[in-house]
């Protein structure tokens, strides 16, 4: 798994994290979660609730940015804290984009923004958190 | 309902009583590796997740459960297993007390702020309980929309928090 291999800096920018988005995706979260709901498997659905087609589970953006999480910094570095607002839906088709920023760096720990944005740049789901780093 | 409020005298009542308290099954290496295979679809997910000698090196000294692990999707020990439905009731937790909801039809997901303690890990029994920190409303492109923050504790059986998330959904 990729990582940070020296320590990370203020202001240091984090290699993107991509997912495409749709049915694929969705139908195998749901089939972990239990989460099999309409305006997560029917355009219609996701059309009566004010958006052009079916959206992906907000968990699963969830899900994404803590998998962002342990490629930054490594699947033995312990997250601590974490949150996320979602600003818009992931409708289908969108290429996820989970970036990420390092805002603040003590002694073995460091927080960064992390969030969601599709391709034309917008941010999707903005959050942030705090990451202990693996043997401090 | 008021013309001016979706949040009823019934509703403010529920604030800060518990409900959706369960316990979980043990949790299995099967829920997690194939929890680990969802979320990392189409990649492999990583050895952490599934390979118990490769696990068993790590600072974890064993399998462990990536953090969003839910071990409560499908079912719980207690309270036990309930019929299934299909679509999703949005007044699914005014319902839970009792109590008549505001009738609305969309309830999304708009956040999370969680707190993580001890991973989770295989023969963990987790238990959970909720209670609405707080109802309130504004207006956004869909009208009127009902703010709901629900805060939600998780322990594992030794009595170890394992995550505490506020979980704000909107109502429209």
């Amino acid at each position: 798994m990729a990582q940070t291999a020296t320590l990370p800096t203020v202001g240091q920018e984090l290699p993107e994290f991509v997912r495409d988005t749709g049915f694929q995706h969705w139908n195998r979260y749901a089939a972990v979660n239990d989460e099999f709901i309409d305006i997560h498997m029917d355009d219609d659905a996701g059309k009566a609730a004010g958006y052009p087609t079916a959206f992906g589970m907000g968990n699963l953006t969830w899900a994404y940015l803590h998998l962002a999480l342990h490629e930054w910094f490594g699947e033995e570095a312990r997250i601590s804290h974490a949150e996320v607002q979602y600003r818009s839906a992931v409708t289908r088709g969108t290429q996820l984009h989970i970036k990420g920023i390092v805002t603040a760096v003590r002694p073995g720990e460091v927080d960064v923004d992390v969030w969601a944005e599709n391709s034309e740049g917008t941010r999707l789901a903005p959050g942030s958190a705090t990451v202990h780093l693996a043997g401090s | 309902m008021s013309e001016e409020t979706y949040i009823s005298d019934e509703m403010r009542a529920i604030v800060g009583k518990p409900f959706n308290e369960a316990v979980s099954f043990p949790v299995s290496r099967s829920d997690i590796r194939r929890w680990a295979i969802a979320v990392y679809y189409p990649e492999v997910p990583p050895r952490l997740y599934w390979d118990e000698d490769y696990a068993k090196a790590s600072v974890y000294g064993g399998i462990v459960a990536p953090e969003d692990f839910n071990p409560f999707a499908w079912a719980s020990a207690s309270p036990g297993m309930t019929t299934r439905r299909a679509g999703f009731n949005a007044d699914y937790l005014e319902t839970t007390f009792g109590i008549q909801g505001p009738g609305l039809k969309t309830n999304l997901n708009a956040g999370s702020v969680t707190d993580y303690g001890s991973r989770m890990r295989p023969g963990d029994v987790i238990s959970t309980s909720a209670h609405v920190l707080s109802y309130t409303e504004k207006s956004g492109r869909m009208g009127r929309m009902l703010i709901t923050i629900i805060r939600t504790t998780w322990t594992n059986q030794s009595g170890e928090m394992v995550k505490q998330t506020n979980q704000t959904a909107i109502r429209y």
